[in-house]
């Protein structure tokens, strides 16, 4: 036990676990900015944008998150010497953002439009009705209940995207829980099961509450029909 | 009725001209950032002959991307049985109705379910390696942490499909003198199989993506050979595109096909097949890497 706790004194495991929510609030974002334009461009009556729409969700969906992070320091920086800062140890962190967030928003995306499908027919019927073209009825109408209708599988992109946060340890992001636990682990091999059990405990603490809240602000938020 | 139809009317005059200006807006858009795309990798002399000729020499095929795609596709094949085996198991233990088993069943599932796959396979990989108990830790590690995880995924369809089957199923069989287990068996999982086919093959795109986390730990799959083949070749960016070329065609045939078989199938059962929803979640939870 005393092991165990000498542990924690050695190794800054709450470090490790901001490092991935770091990594999951700035990807979160980027996703949904992204996500959301995709699902306008797959809704939209422009068949150039739908198709970019559908493309980059073919793409991206297929693609191994492992690769799009691996490509963003082996090939983004280490081959077209694309930077995003100065710092070095930043720059890595930003690219696995990059990667994360290209990764999420094709998903962010599809969970939009499975919003946009809750939304009864009669809505969009209405807002024509009372002379709102596509963009307005798309920004009064459609998309505040879609977003309603799309907070389940948001979600779980959310939860998914959480958890991929550690994949960041092939984009060269040392600092974050599943790097830790490998350094750990090879250092404190006596200890292999209970640092297992720690970080994954931690994930469990930080996914089950968004879990729940999810679920509850998917029923409150639902639209009354 | 697709969402396209819904949200705007038939264009009239005006509406098209608007459709054609956005087209042409978009079309340039897409040239745009295409042109941008290759003068960027031409300055950096990445569009250069001899960065490509070596997919054209069937050596760099032989050894490096062939041998690759074999151990990825082994990996991901074996880990696709024994998570519809771990699945079925922990899928059956969750509709039990003896309570200890739904409970520690349903621990277990939720547990595996929350904790990303990497993490899992880090752990097993270490610790494999440490107790020296197999030849090739890496590939045990990939395998089965793919099978933990995506084999609890498969519990958790399994059981939605079975709930989302008409009562009247399971009441007929218990009418006929069946016992709830035997029900399950042989009436209830096997429809609920059909239901859920479509979601069921969705899960095996997620299985060959997320066995190119193998990459992180050592396991020689596609993207490691062909991070080792750009680092001989000194291709390192072309290697990385033709290994993500490969999975995309790959996951995109398989994600066709749970799209065809989900059209089909809804007609073979009572069912909902495709749907998978539960409590307003979605049992399929496909964003995973």
């Amino acid at each position: 036990m005393e092991n165990y706790l000498t542990l924690f004194e050695t190794y800054d495991v709450p470090a490790a676990f901001w490092a991935n929510i770091q990594l999951t609030f700035w990807a979160a974002i980027w996703a949904t900015l992204l996500g959301t334009l995709l699902a306008l461009f797959r809704i939209s009556p422009i068949a150039s944008l739908q198709f970019v729409g559908a493309a980059y969700v073919n793409i991206f969906r297929n693609t191994p998150l492992t690769i799009i992070i691996a490509f963003g320091v082996l090939g983004l920086f280490g081959q077209l010497q694309v930077s995003l800062t100065e710092d070095f140890n930043l720059n890595f962190f930003r690219l696995a953002i990059l990667g994360l967030s290209l990764y999420h928003a094709a998903f962010v995306c599809e969970a939009i439009r499975s919003g946009v499908n809750t939304v009864p027919l009669g809505q969009a019927e209405a807002a024509r009705a009372i002379g709102l073209s596509f963009l307005p009825a798309a920004r009064l109408v459609i998309l505040p209940q879609a977003f309603r209708g799309a907070v389940a599988p948001l979600g779980n992109v959310l939860i998914a995207l959480i958890k991929n946060s550690t994949v960041a340890a092939a984009g060269s992001v040392a600092i974050e829980a599943s790097s830790l636990m490998k350094t750990m682990i090879e250092f404190r091999g006596d200890l292999v099961i209970p640092i297992f059990l720690t970080f994954a405990l931690g994930f469990v603490i930080i996914v089950i509450p968004v879990g729940l809240l999810t679920t509850w602000a998917s029923r409150k938020l639902a639209v009354a029909r | 009725m697709s969402v396209q139809q819904v949200l705007f009317d038939a264009p009239g005059p005006k509406a098209r001209r608007n459709i054609l200006l956005g087209n042409i807006l978009g079309v340039a858009l897409i040239l745009a950032l295409v042109a941008y795309v290759i003068f960027l990798l031409g300055g950096k002399g990445q569009l250069a002959p001899d960065k490509w000729a070596p997919f054209l020499e069937s050596r760099t095929w032989e050894f490096f991307i062939l041998p690759g795609l074999l151990n990825t596709l082994k990996a991901a094949a074996i880990a696709v049985v024994t998570s519809i085996l771990f699945g079925l198991i922990f899928g059956m233990g969750r509709l039990s109705s003896f309570l200890p088993i739904r409970a520690v069943a349903g621990v277990i599932v939720e547990f595996l379910r929350a904790i990303p796959v990497l993490l899992m396979m880090i752990f097993l990989w270490l610790g494999f390696g440490r107790i020296d108990a197999v030849d090739d830790p890496a590939f045990v590690a990939v395998v089965v942490a793919l099978t933990l995880y995506n084999g609890s995924v498969i519990a958790e369809l399994i059981r939605s499909g079975v709930q989302g089957l008409p009562r009247g199923q399971r009441e007929a069989g218990m009418a006929i003198g069946m016992t709830p287990v035997q029900s399950l068996r042989s009436i209830e999982i096997p429809q609920a199989l059909i239901a859920m086919l479509p979601a069921l093959v969705s899960q095996f795109v997620v299985i060959l993506k997320d066995s190119a986390l193998g990459y992180i730990i050592g396991y020689s799959e596609l993207l490691q050979s062909a991070r080792r083949l750009g680092v001989g070749e000194g291709n390192l960016l072309q290697a990385l595109l033709i290994s993500a070329v490969i999975f995309i065609l790959i996951n995109f045939a398989v994600s066709s096909l749970a799209a065809r078989l989900s059209t089909l199938l809804s007609f073979r059962t009572k069912g909902r097949a495709g749907t998978t929803k539960q409590d307003g979640v979605v049992a399929m939870d496909a964003a995973s890497t």
